[in-house]
């Protein structure tokens, strides 16, 4: 490891992961070895989750536990159509059915009649027609679950069925119907870079299409919330969400109310993945918690989940053109990008943006004309799902970095290292990567971890369906293949991306305290440890507490776009900060002196240098705690010019690779992931454990992509609508995972951090693809793979069978 | 009916003996710990222990369970709030995200020791498929597993 690498380690062993507090271009970190921030619960710690304890024990609440005195149950009547006009509705049955309180339509909505985290387009409840399988139509109160179901089945919907749209080509052709008043091309982002047309010529010319299936984000905590009227026209909303405040601002404008009269709370949350990004029955709850004057609860079964609960992954359909040199440098790409957004919005023109700006992966390519297209169509929505646009693409132009490197007689980690965006390296778009590109130090270091040893006589549920003891081992034949990937990190083209942290000092039962307040969402992937561990080391307290996040502080932005620990994190470093400056200004009265070498130590105001204490906090701050609130915000990001696709449209990028090992018994069609490592720039590690996790999870959710995982739609009705239909990886599914973590450091962040949730999921799924490829010699243009695509069908096969 | 969770008594009344003993628990009982994810049979957070017997409390009709003893995560903490050793070790490995297939996993990984003490990595992943976790990733849920077991034999 050269010093530049800065700290790495090996998640197997811990013990000896190389975690150096000397690490060249690591930020300087106060005067502390990272042995002290592990002792004391700094920035570095591997730390265990402070909810831990009540999660093993079943104690923590999630939003489909709460309960409250009197609360009804509220339910969502969806269409069971893809494309109809809505003649009429008539809710009489329902409304007379006994115990029912409520039952509203479109035509009590008070407020806006349609919403939209980007663009609003999406109705609330429908008004004159459905656009997709399971929009919500009506919603029902009553006083338990089964009976607000029942009355929902009892409203009657004349509706007039449409032939849907349930293709982008359909939709983008001449005189197909237009969903929206727009038409149905959603969005399009062209960029041109050089010349498109260089190295027509070109010794290697590789070419081929590929597509992706609907992926899903298979949450395990269903949509759900309650909704407690506040007695004065206003509503409060406990709920799982990604975002309290866009939520709020969508809530108050359905209902027709200041913002200041609804109030959100992040109720526990379980998992989000971008699926809890857009509303689902935050406004419904709330219509009828107002409508009935009673606190109302929703929860979804896993069946409105998977159809109209959320918006999924794009599928995505990808013509590439790769033009390089005879020894595999890369001349030009040519790109053409659909994705079917579905009937509304959704994050749909932002994930266009991403798909197509990253298109042509973490490589220095001089000459790119690329074209992403999203198209409404009557399918489910698509939005947000982990890598946001990042993942389809990295499935395409790693396969094609693959016949690159083949047709110059390159091996795959070499053809990457060759063509790797170098520090300072520029994209397509123009934008120059700010700091340490890590493509190179990453496969480096995939390359040199060793290969899992392959057993004969192992145990036989190491075999590809082993669970099913679907084969004996005859057909199994390995494969190893490598992907590399990058994405940008937090919000993009000019959006004012922003996040709030209040931080107060104070002394209580004679101690010092620091509490915390943002709207971060803690959806699992930990932002509660992050900020404790950066008040801790801003301002030596040991003990601190995050607040519940509500919408009663500033909005913290998303937890999306793997930003959060970066923003939020930010804002609570900036605040700590300004507290910090206040309280040892403080201290410098009392002594009677500059101040100029104090610093904030185990409770303690402290000399600097040899960290004598000459004053407690404790006596320093009694009946006198310090408050900051600030807001804390990258540097402005620009809009994409609409005619070059030109412009420092990202904030920042992070990378990452993956090395599969799969083994295929080619005969039956069956793979089993033997091992699966992620290598990932992280910048710097804040907690080593929950970030181990982020690249774990992160790594199988590719897997799932890679072999199981599809959301089947036919004629726009979603055929997948359990767990047991969308397959999931089990943990038999999930491989063995290492993980190695590089941390070069960001120059503008907190810490030098980087945003790590999404990484993992860019470059597993092409990384099992390409290992797939090479124990097959199959093409495998599609994700998922499915097993008939992996029967490798040999010359004497016929002649077999006749035997 | 009657039903003992977690140690404590209740009385159902019979109208709602004919739901799932997952919405009893949930809805008529107000006890939360066992989750919510599917209804269907095919995640596992709903595992409880009833009379000792493992099982999807979303697939048992409550009825079934009438003068049973059910047990879930709840009732493996001691009475001071001692964790489990399995509990234990599920937050020490950083095997809890979300934490949303915890409760369930942990009383099926307590069952999975309990027959086998000493388990190979494919015997932790083979005992506990029916458990799905969509945070994890599951390395760390085998690391907990493996961690208790390592624990329980010191």
């Amino acid at each position: 490891m050269s010093p530049q690498q800065g700290g790495s380690w090996d998640a197997q062993h811990p013990g000896d992961h190389g975690h150096s507090g000397a690490g060249g271009d690591r930020p300087p970190l106060l005067d502390e070895s990272d042995e002290h921030a592990r002792r004391r619960g700094h920035v570095g710690a591997r730390l265990t989750r402070t909810d831990g304890p009540a999660k093993v024990a079943g104690a923590f609440r999630y939003s489909s536990d709460l309960r409250v005195e009197g609360m009804l149950f509220g339910a969502t009547l969806r269409s069971p159509h893809a494309a109809a006009r809505i003649r009429s509705i008539d809710t009489r049955a329902a409304r007379d059915m006994p115990g029912v309180r409520a039952v509203l339509t479109h035509a009590d909505v008070p407020g806006d009649k349609l919403v939209g985290s980007i663009a609003a387009d999406q109705p609330v409840l429908a008004v004159d027609r459905v656009r997709h399988h399971g929009e919500p139509v009506a919603i029902v109160a009553a006083g338990d679950a089964d009976t607000a179901r029942r009355a929902a089945a009892l409203i009657t919907v004349d509706y007039a069925v449409e032939p849907p749209v349930t293709s982008w080509e359909d939709a983008l052709s001449d005189g197909a119907p237009a969903l929206h008043p727009g038409g149905n091309a959603l969005r399009a982002v062209r960029i041109v870079r050089g010349d498109p047309d260089a190295g027509a010529a070109a010794p290697i010319v590789v070419r081929d299409r590929y597509e992706v299936g609907i992926q899903d984000q298979a949450f395990l905590g269903p949509e759900s919330g309650l909704a407690i009227p506040d007695g004065d026209g206003g509503v409060e909303l406990h709920v799982a969400t990604q975002w309290l405040h866009v939520d709020r601002d969508q809530v108050a404008a359905g209902l027709g109310l200041p913002l200041e009269r609804v109030r959100l709370v992040l109720a526990g949350v379980g998992g989000a993945f971008g699926a809890r990004e857009d509303l689902s029955m935050q406004l419904h709850a709330c219509l009828l918690a107002l409508a009935t004057g009673r606190p109302v609860k929703m929860a979804y079964l896993r069946e409105e989940s998977f159809a109209g609960g959320h918006v999924h992954r794009h599928p995505a359909w990808m013509e590439y053109e790769h033009r390089a040199a005879a020894d595999g440098q890369l001349i030009a790409v040519r790109a053409r990008l659909w994705l079917d957004g579905g009937a509304y919005a959704s994050s749909s023109p932002a994930v266009v943006a991403n798909a197509t700006t990253l298109a042509v992966g973490p490589y220095a390519v001089p000459n790119a004309d690329l074209l992403g297209t999203v198209a409404y169509t009557n399918n489910p929505p698509c939005g947000a799902m982990r890598g946001f646009g990042a993942v389809q693409v990295a499935i395409a132009y790693e396969a094609q970095m693959d016949r690159v490197a083949a047709a110059a007689g390159l091996g795959p980690l070499e053809v990457r290292r060759r063509n790797a965006l170098a520090d300072g390296g520029t994209l397509p778009t123009g934008q120059v990567v700010r700091g340490p590109v890590a493509t190179v130090a990453l496969l480096d270091r995939l390359e040199a971890a060793p290969l899992p040893v392959d057993e004969p006589a192992g145990d036989p549920r190491d075999l590809p369906g082993s669970a099913f003891a679907a084969t004996l081992g005859e057909g199994v034949r390995r494969g190893v293949g490598y992907a590399a990937a990058f994405k940008n990190i937090a919000f993009s083209e000019g959006f004012d991306d922003a996040s709030t942290a209040r931080v107060r000092l104070l002394v209580r039962d004679g101690a010092a305290i620091v509490e915390i307040h943002t709207a971060a969402a803690e959806v699992g992937q930990g932002v509660v440890g992050v900020q404790e561990q950066i008040a801790r080391t801003e301002l030596g307290v040991a003990d601190v507490r995050v607040l519940a996040a509500d919408t009663a502080v500033g909005s913290a932005g998303s937890a999306s776009a793997s930003r959060l620990t970066w923003m939020a994190g930010g804002a609570v470093h900036t605040a700590c900060a300004a507290v910090r400056a206040r309280v040892l200004e403080h201290a410098a009265a009392r002594l009677g002196e500059g101040g100029e070498d104090l610093a904030l130590r185990d409770g303690q105001v402290v000399r600097a240098g040899d960290g004598t204490p000459v004053l407690a906090l404790a006596e320093l701050l009694a009946g006198a705690p310090v408050e900051e609130t600030r807001t804390y915000r990258h540097a402005p990001t620009e809009a994409l010019d609409p005619q070059t696709g030109q412009g420092d449209v990202h904030a920042g990028f992070a990378f990452v690779a993956h090395r599969a090992v799969v083994d295929v018994d080619v005969e039956l069609g069956l793979a089993r992931v033997v091992e699966l490592t992620c290598a990932q720039d992280v910048g710097r590690a804040i907690n080593p454990l929950a970030l181990e996790g982020q690249l774990e999870g992160g790594s199988i959710q590719g897997l799932g992509l890679a072999l199981t995982e599809e959301l089947l739609v036919d004629a726009g009705v979603v055929q997948t609508r359990s767990l047991g239909s969308y397959r999931i990886p089990t943990i038999v599914d999930a491989a063995p995972l290492r993980s190695i973590v590089l941390e070069l450091g960001d120059p503008d962040t907190p810490y030098g951090l980087r945003g790590v949730g999404e990484m993992p999921s860019l470059s597993s799924t092409p990384a099992i693809l390409a290992a797939l490829r090479a124990a097959t010699g199959k093409a495998l243009t599609r994700a998922p793979v499915r097993p008939e695509d992996l029967v490798v069908h040999r010359p004497d096969d016929d002649d077999g069978m006749q035997g | 009916m009657r039903l003992t969770v977690d140690g404590a008594r209740y009385e159902v009344p019979d109208a709602q003996a004919g739901q799932s003993l997952l919405r009893v628990l949930r809805d008529v009982l107000g006890l939360t710990s066992a989750k919510n994810a599917c209804e269907q049979g095919e995640c596992g957070s709903c595992t409880v222990a009833i009379d000792g017997e493992i099982a999807c409390a979303c697939l048992v009709l409550a009825a079934q369970a009438d003068g049973a003893s059910v047990e879930t995560a709840a009732s493996l903490a001691a009475p001071d709030g001692t964790l489990h050793a399995v509990q234990d070790a599920f937050v020490r490995a950083g095997a809890v995200q979300c934490g949303f297939c915890t409760p369930g996993l942990v009383v099926a990984a307590r069952d999975l020791l309990a027959r086998n003490p000493d388990p190979s990595d494919a015997d932790i992943r083979e005992g506990l498929n029916g458990n799905l976790c969509r945070c994890t990733g599951y390395q760390k849920i085998v690391d907990a597993v493996r961690l208790a077991a390592q624990e329980g034999r010191g």
